[in-house]
């Protein structure tokens, strides 16, 4: 497990020495504000609930940015080479790499905690569905990063790795969106696999274990799919 | 230190390694030429475990590649073709990167690091950031991060590759260098490189072994003896058959031209005739302007063996 911190520390240093740290967390923190702002304006209630759902399709298409370079870069200059000689397991790799995308994203989300400053400030907010509403965030990264790594994996080119990131995430999110109100089992399932659902019930205030359930297992089937994916050149 | 048992690497339908053996024993620089893809770099990914092979076993330093791949991996140092490093680290921060991945005791790091960058030279640049580095000190940063954790077995793919002479030069010298504490294999096309550097040759081309040899028997073992060139004056066609019945000629090629004639007498495999063709000549009233003997090079061994279908016997 010690080489899985090392990747972790390595990674976390790329993401500061290049500009997508900064990148990121400036777009994240101009649209996230522009939505808590409007959203107060509108409801005149003292709750992240209603800004925190636009957060979410931010979030699809910001963190594939974030995931993008995680593998896609290593495969195409090469660096997996040594890396994958170095005595290492492919799970290691997998997972150190994923933990600095999913530190990186918590570091994006954190500065959000002036709007509830803010929120204390002008009235007194539910801090129960707020702390909620942060684990389910958290939650919902991992399972983000998850898919965005796996994307990355399997090609060389990192825009085409954030493309299908997001996308993917936007169908995960759609597919829940659109169904809601809809009944029969179809429409269960498709809520069911979406995130919106699982993600609803946690700025309701409310850590269901089903919904817990839903993001961890899912964050671990992808895990396990992608050292797959990597241990594959062993096989291909 | 290596042991390669009928190795084979099939990619879909083609063999990019088939069925190769080889010994690379404790303390030598065993060099594997060969054209561009002849399975070299194919080989060494084998060896260092990045990828499986389709048949056939190999282990390193004892350990099985499949099999034991974390421990293989603790032996060795690999230096992959091109040297693919961060671009974004400081050569140290590298290097200390490495270390860590390589289990490198928290105690001694610091010193191994040091050792490294005095060894492969690179003390000037070793707080400069990765991507400005030229080609020679990347290629230098690649080998101190392959000795970070002394290993016993140095992998080297094309070490000197897209150098310029002063850095080949460079490079070479520390390969040597290297070649008294640790066992290396390295693989490239440069000739002069593998005459220099190593003390057994393997040739391969298209997956297979063609011939396996020290670079010095290669020469004679392979093409028979040597030949000699002649430049004469006296009279060209008596001398040619004079010249043909001499006791271990295999062959006369005779050049006319009037009163000087040229010739190249090829010689059987272990003969040396010199004396007998100067004193025959100067019989039959031959006047011997040049003699020279021209002993086969490496890079016409190489040429002939990977351009030739047929198996060449060691």
């Amino acid at each position: 497990m010690t080489s899985t911190g090392t990747i972790f520390q390595r990674e976390i240093n790329a993401y500061f020495l290049s500009p997508v740290a900064y990148v990121v967390i400036s777009v994240f923190m101009i649209f996230s504000g522009y939505f808590f702002s409007v959203m107060l304006g509108l409801t005149q209630e003292t709750t992240l609930r209603y800004s925190l759902a636009y957060t979410q399709f931010i979030l699809s298409i910001l963190t594939p940015v974030i995931t993008m370079r995680l593998f896609a870069e290593e495969n195409k200059t090469g660096t997996i080479e040594p890396l994958m000689t170095a005595p290492i397991t492919d799970f290691e790799v997998v997972f150190g790499k994923f933990l600095s995308a999913w530190a990186l994203y918590n570091i994006m989300i954190a500065p959000t905690a002036f709007y509830i400053i803010f929120l204390a400030w002008v009235g007194s907010p539910d801090y129960g569905a707020i702390i909620a509403s942060y684990i389910g965030l958290i939650l919902m990264g991992g399972l983000f990063v998850a898919i965005g790594i796996l994307v990355s994996a399997i090609t060389k080119n990192q825009i085409v790795a954030a493309v299908i990131g997001i996308v993917a995430l936007l169908i995960l999110l759609v597919i829940g969106l659109a169904s809601s109100g809809n009944e029969g089992w179809f429409y269960n399932c498709l809520r069911y696999i979406g995130t919106y659902d699982h993600w609803d019930t946690f700025t309701k205030g409310l850590i269901d274990t089903r919904d817990v359930i839903y993001y961890v297992s899912f964050t671990a089937l992808l895990i396990f799919i992608v050292v797959r994916i990597v241990e594959s050149r062993r096989w291909r | 230190m290596i042991k390669v048992d009928h190795l084979a690497k099939r990619y879909a339908d083609v063999y990019a390694v088939n069925d190769i053996s080889f010994e690379v024993h404790q303390g030598e620089i065993l060099g594997l030429l060969g054209p561009n893809g002849a399975g070299k770099t194919t080989t060494m990914r084998i060896l260092t475990c990045y990828m499986p092979a389709t048949s056939g076993t190999a282990t390193v330093a004892g350990y099985d590649v499949f099999r034991e791949s974390i421990n293989v991996r603790k032996q060795i140092g690999y230096l992959p073709e091109n040297v693919p490093l961060y671009p974004e680290m400081r050569v140290r921060e590298y290097l200390n990167f490495r270390a860590k991945l390589k289990r490198v005791p928290t105690r001694e790091r610091k010193t191994k690091i040091e050792e490294c960058i005095e060894k492969c030279r690179i003390k000037e640049v070793q707080n400069q950031i990765i991507g400005t580095l030229s080609k020679g000190y990347r290629q230098r940063v690649g080998l101190a991060d392959t000795l970070v954790h002394d290993p016993k077995i140095l992998i080297l793919d094309e070490p000197t590759i897209g150098l310029d002479p002063n850095q080949i030069r460079q490079v070479r010298q520390l390969i040597k260098e290297l070649g008294e504490k640790h066992t290396i294999l390295l693989s490239t096309h440069i000739l002069p490189e593998v005459e220099m550097l190593c003390g057994r040759v393997i040739i391969v081309n298209k997956g297979k072994i063609v011939a396996m040899d020290t670079p010095s028997n290669l020469g004679t073992q392979l093409r028979g003896g040597s030949n000699i060139v002649l430049e004469v004056r006296g009279n060209g066609e008596k001398i040619k058959n004079v010249l043909s019945v001499i006791k271990g000629v295999k062959k006369v090629l005779w050049h006319d031209n009037g009163e000087i004639s040229n010739y190249t007498v090829e010689a059987e495999k272990g003969m040396d005739i010199r004396e007998d063709v100067f004193s025959n000549i100067v019989k039959n009233n031959g006047i011997i302007r040049e003699m020279k003997q021209a002993s086969i090079t490496l890079e016409e061994i190489f040429h002939q063996i990977t351009t030739q279908e047929q198996e060449v016997a060691t």
